[in-house]
């Protein structure tokens, strides 16, 4: 049985305008989310994950994010023609966020409990009272490994991995269709990370939340997410199942450069594979396909055409090397099954 | 095995705050032989960095001795210090707060040739500043830039290119590239070392990544709340981890390797205890899956179980 489609991003822009430049941050991606389905949206700085996270929740800065086309579905409802209204009960209702920094994310007047307490009290659809909202924040205190009776205390008081578990409390209190988790462990140590992925896999099972998992660690992909979309420059570049994109033999010749610029634990390895240059600058992007200034395999039609889509069953890859495009046979080379 | 080059006896490390004694670094006992690389991984807060930055001097140990070519280097003053540390240098973590934005990339990187006078004249400088560069990998076109002009990637090498600018012995890399992207971070790592290859140089890795200590180190000490709980070589540490804190920490990462039916993971419970005058006993035990009776109430040593492989646990004792 296929699940229900919850999110379907449509052909999405993200650009921040300002006097002196335009940012193109994201350009044009397409992507489903099912429910109960983790996606994993993976990639390095400046790719679009961020802008992508703020576009579906309208949280783009007013002055400079724009959205010049595209559409977002949420439960068969375009959340670019929202009002506000509707938009604030999307937000940490049907829609949670977790950011990056649990440093920065709370606030340091308040203590954490009444926090909690907010994000219920705003979203209070059934009507509960005071004393029920407390004790929902102590159910879901305890859920996220947290005693109730630190309730009172300050976010000074915890530690970075338990004010994780903090802000993982206020998305999950409403409980929210769709959890969008930016980067949730990247300000924690290893083993405090282990925590917080494990709580984060065993809520969603718990929950039945659907999560969008934004981040650069293959690693986190592979234990967290079902689909898998590798964003570069503003794009997808390689769309599938984990399996597709972990295990499968035709990659995008960026897909492969980041696994080969990771140290492998297991195995040996005298030198890494490097990825030469850098990120294309998002004010001035590269004709054709964005990767080609550091693609191994560029031919002459990357430098003019933007790729079209190559699919095999799920796995959706962006490059001239793959299907019938015509840029294999032209230049003479054989498609090359990476 | 030849000498070590730098070697610390029961280096110590206390600072005084308002609640107690903070045990930095506590009883630290390392070597590193020339030409290899010493990987130093632990959580934030376990002394990583100070360990690192007793061993440049640049702060003062409480008590202990560190050996430089055998030399106790910890009463060097005056111009025998400053001749030390051109024999030494470190790396930073943030190339975006380590490097002056007012200053161009050959003004930071002749900086220290004029001041330790390794170089003089200007042409001279200027040269070895261009030398320099291009070891390093950075575009002659790059001479007059701005830090705020270039990316982490490129920042970073003007951090290396600093460092071997006084053509030192042994450098301090205090997490050289957890600021970087990954891309940039294999190009970061493949440059460290082929310059260690090239060049004979002895490196101290400060890191919290174990993919990238493992893929870096000759040998491994693994820190814990201002100890060293285990030492070994790489391969040795990843194949045979002994120490429960080193084998949480190995099952901690998470694998690039699809995983169907999620195989729960031994998740340690918990998190790191004050390191302010802690009790004597293995500071690991109130997280340890296997705490038994003995490990508190002593202090544990660091024996060694098998051939250079060296453990703190009750287990092995």
């Amino acid at each position: 049985m296929v699940a229900k489609e919850l999110l379907r991003v449509e052909d999405l822009y993200v650009m921040y305008k300002t006097d002196m430049e335009e940012v193109h941050a994201v350009n044009g991606i397409s992507f489903t989310i099912r429910e109960q389905e983790t996606l994993g949206l993976v990639g390095e700085t400046g790719a679009g994950k961020t802008s992508t996270a703020l576009a579906i929740l309208r949280l783009l800065p007013d002055r400079t994010g724009r959205i010049p086309s595209g559409n977002i579905w949420f439960q068969g409802k375009n959340i670019l023609e929202m009002d506000h209204e509707e938009l604030r009960r999307l937000r940490g209702g049907d829609i949670a966020m977790i950011f990056q920094d649990p440093m920065t994310s709370l606030n340091p007047v308040i203590p954490v409990g009444q926090q909690i307490a907010e994000a219920l009290l705003l979203h209070n659809e059934e009507g509960l009272t005071r004393e029920q909202i407390e004790d929902r924040v102590d159910e879901i205190l305890e859920l996220v490994g947290i005693p109730s009776s630190r309730k009172n205390e300050y976010p000074h008081q915890f530690s970075g991995g338990m004010k994780q578990r903090v802000v993982i409390a206020i998305a999950l209190s409403c409980n929210p269709r769709l959890l969008i988790a930016d980067e949730p462990t990247t300000a924690l140590d290893v083993t405090i990370q282990a925590q917080v992925l494990a709580l984060i896999n065993e809520l969603k099972e718990k929950l039945k939340t659907a999560v969008l998992m934004i981040t650069h660690d293959l690693g986190i992909i592979a234990e967290t997410c079902d689909k898998v979309a590798v964003m570069y420059a503003g794009e997808i570049i390689e769309y599938g199942t984990v399996e597709d994109i972990f295990e499968a033999d035709k990659h995008h010749p960026y897909t492969i450069g980041l696994f080969g610029a990771i140290p492998k634990i297991h195995e040996e390895t005298d030198r890494l594979e490097q990825i030469e240059g850098l990120m294309p600058d998002p004010t001035d992007l590269p004709p054709g396909c964005k990767f080609h200034p550091r693609c191994k395999h560029c031919m002459p039609v990357c430098r003019e055409k933007e790729p079209p889509v190559f699919q095999e069953g799920d796995h959706l890859l962006k490059c001239h090397l793959f299907g019938n495009s015509s840029g294999c046979e032209r230049n003479g080379t054989s498609c090359l099954s990476l | 095995m030849s000498e070590p080059l730098i070697k610390t006896v029961h280096l110590k490390k206390y600072f005084e705050t308002s609640r107690g004694l903070l045990h930095a670094v506590d009883d630290v006992n390392i070597s590193i032989f020339p030409g290899r690389t010493l990987g130093v991984v632990g959580e934030s807060g376990c002394g990583k960095s100070t360990l690192g930055r007793l061993l440049l001097r640049l702060i003062e140990p409480t008590s202990g001795q560190i050996f430089f070519e055998g030399e106790d280097i910890v009463q060097y003053g005056g111009i025998k210090l400053r001749d030390l540390r051109k024999k030494m240098q470190i790396i930073f973590q943030d190339p975006y707060s380590s490097l002056d934005p007012r200053m161009t990339v050959s003004e930071i990187i002749s900086e220290p040739l004029i001041v330790t006078k390794t170089v003089t004249g200007k042409k001279a400088i200027a040269e070895e500043t261009a030398r320099l560069m291009e070891v390093v990998g950075l575009a002659e076109r790059l001479v007059n830039a701005y830090p705020h002009e270039l990316d982490g990637g490129r920042r970073q090498r003007i951090g290396v290119a600093r460092a071997l600018a006084v053509k030192p012995k042994f450098i301090v890399c205090d997490e050289p590239v957890s600021a970087l992207d990954v891309s940039i971070q294999a190009q970061i790592l493949n440059l460290l070392m082929d310059l260690q290859r090239d060049m004979g140089l002895t490196y101290m890795f400060i890191t919290h990544d174990l993919s990238v200590v493992k893929h870096i180190s000759h040998d491994i000490v693994v820190m814990y709340l201002g100890q060293n709980v285990e030492i070994a070589s790489s391969s040795e540490l990843f194949r045979k981890p002994l120490h429960p804190y080193t084998q949480a920490l190995l099952a901690s990462i998470p694998l690039p390797k699809v995983n169907r039916g999620k195989i729960k993971r031994d998740v340690i419970r918990g998190e790191l205890s004050s390191p302010i005058d802690p009790k004597p006993g293995c500071r690991f035990a109130p997280r340890c899956p296997e705490k038994r009776d003995d490990c508190v109430g002593q202090d544990i040593p660091l024996i060694e179980y098998s051939p250079n492989h060296f453990v703190s646990c009750v287990k092995y004792m």
